[in-house]
């Protein structure tokens, strides 16, 4: 593991209520590097997910335990502005959430409501975010229709771009591909595995499958806990523990 | 939890232990038609090599189809790689068994040279390795598989010592040449079906530990 820590996670412990959902998670997400996390429903990874960039923070009685350290800083401590810790760290979810507003004022929305007013320069941002997201070819002469008359695939898309668009360092994916078909799948994991040049990747997904594939690191989580934290093609051709084995090849009952 | 996905694994698993059952005859016969004189035990071993064969190609589309079909991950993904390679051995094993028997025919053209003594030891290290080799694959028993590796080298050792022996007759009369070298090329196929067997015992290691020892074996 010779990449640096771009987020490290020291005994982090979450409850909901009284409920505690995450149990003493120390783990690290190396820079420019995909790592993935899964485990079966209720494990607590799209919690742990929600930890790095604070979307916990609206769920009423919550509470946070341990540090969650990026690029060096505690984004728990007082002084953290969440507004900038959320465009430093980008997050798309599970459905494609696009606003009811065009394609381009998608993209644009976070830009201008981050005071640029600059046309050009949103346009040319507009365009650099959608040739990222690989949706450029397909909407370029449609920038003004409405986004939800995109398909399901574009849409999720159309999110990764709007997520690019604010300059991020760090995207979370939370199972960003379980609410589209195969094909579209498969360009959003090809993305994932091409973004890792420029960002770092944090991807929560039910398919180990597409773990396997896009992920540099991989981390199991049962229960609450991180039951073992690999290299991805070592966890997946010789889990150390037995609970990982079980899981990926799929005894669990 | 049993799953649907085992019972596909213990099929591949099956033809597996068929394939290196018959492996172990085949060497068994093709000395055994060389000690005894006896020709229907060459023919039997040329008839298990169209057996083993089949079972080959059987195994490689079975378990390219469990890779299509399953994607299977760790443990399952080692059993499967590691029966398609074993079983590329086997079949190998089963062509060098054929040699011995072709070898053992054109020797029975003639009276014998020498009571065989240490051939039929090696065959029977040979064909104790195999066995030993696919019991260490049922019961992922990663010991034994590494003494099958070990055993190589007696192997070897012997297959010197026949070598040199059979020179000794080959100088004093050049007409037992002939036979000496036919004898010199048995050896030969046998210290190879230990290679062989040592290739399982490293595949067995891998399937049960998930280490790679090829090619640095002690």
């Amino acid at each position: 593991m010779s990449s640096k820590a771009k987020i490290e996670t020291k005994n982090l412990d979450f409850y909901y209520g009284s409920n505690k959902a995450l149990k003493n998670i120390t783990m690290v997400a190396p820079k420019n590097k995909v790592t993935a996390l899964i485990g079966p429903s209720g494990c607590g990874k799209s919690t742990f997910i929600r930890t790095l960039n604070r979307m916990n923070d609206v769920i009423p009685g919550t509470r946070v335990e341990g540090q969650v350290i990026i690029d060096g800083v505690n984004i728990n401590s007082q002084h953290i502005d969440v507004v900038e810790l959320r465009r430093k760290v980008g997050m798309v979810f599970q459905k494609p959430n696009p606003f009811p507003k065009s394609i381009f004022d998608n993209i644009a929305y976070g830009l201008r409501i981050n005071g640029m007013k600059d046309k050009r320069k949103i346009e040319e941002i507009v365009e650099k975010s959608l040739r990222e997201a690989a949706l450029w070819d397909e909407v370029k002469d449609r920038l003004r229709d409405n986004a939800f008359s995109l398909s399901g695939g574009q849409q999720q898309r159309l999110c990764i771009a709007r997520s690019l668009a604010v300059d991020p360092e760090v995207i979370l994916y939370d199972e960003p591909c379980s609410a589209i078909d195969p094909i579209a799948t498969a360009k959003i994991e090809d993305l994932i595995q091409k973004q890792k040049e420029k960002y770092t990747v944090v991807i929560v997904t039910h398919n180990m499958q597409q773990a396997a594939r896009v992920s540099d690191f991989t981390a199991f989580m049962m229960l609450g806990e991180l039951i073992e934290y690999g290299e991805t093609p070592r966890l997946f051709t010789n889990p150390a523990n037995k609970l990982t084995e079980d899981y990926i090849t799929g005894r669990f009952g | 939890m049993e799953r649907k996905f085992d019972e596909e694994l213990t099929n591949l698993k099956e033809k597996l232990m068929q394939m290196a059952t018959l492996a172990e005859e085949s060497i068994a016969l093709a000395v055994r038609s060389l000690k005894e004189r006896n020709q229907d035990h060459a023919q039997q071993v040329f008839k298990i090599e169209e057996t083993l064969n089949v079972l080959d190609i059987e195994i490689d589309n079975l378990g390219m189809r469990l890779f299509a079909l399953r994607q299977p991950m760790a443990s399952d993904l080692r059993l499967i790689t590691s029966s398609m390679r074993i079983a590329v051995e086997l079949e190998r094993i089963g062509d060098l068994a054929v040699n011995i028997a072709e070898r053992s025919l054109e020797l029975l053209k003639q009276p014998p040279l020498k009571p065989l003594i240490d051939i039929p030891r090696m065959a029977e290290i040979a064909q104790q390795m195999v066995k030993d080799a696919i019991d260490a694959f049922v019961n992922k028993n990663d010991k034994l598989a590494k003494s099958v590796c070990e055993r190589d080298d007696e192997v070897d050792d012997l297959n010197d010592q026949i070598f040199r022996e059979l020179l000794t007759y080959m100088m004093q009369d050049p007409k037992t040449i002939e036979k000496g070298v036919e004898l010199i090329l048995v050896g030969r196929h046998l210290e190879r079906i230990a290679d062989h067997a040592t290739n399982i015992g490293e595949d067995v290691i891998y399937f049960v530990k998930g280490k790679t020892i090829k090619h640095h074996c002690a």
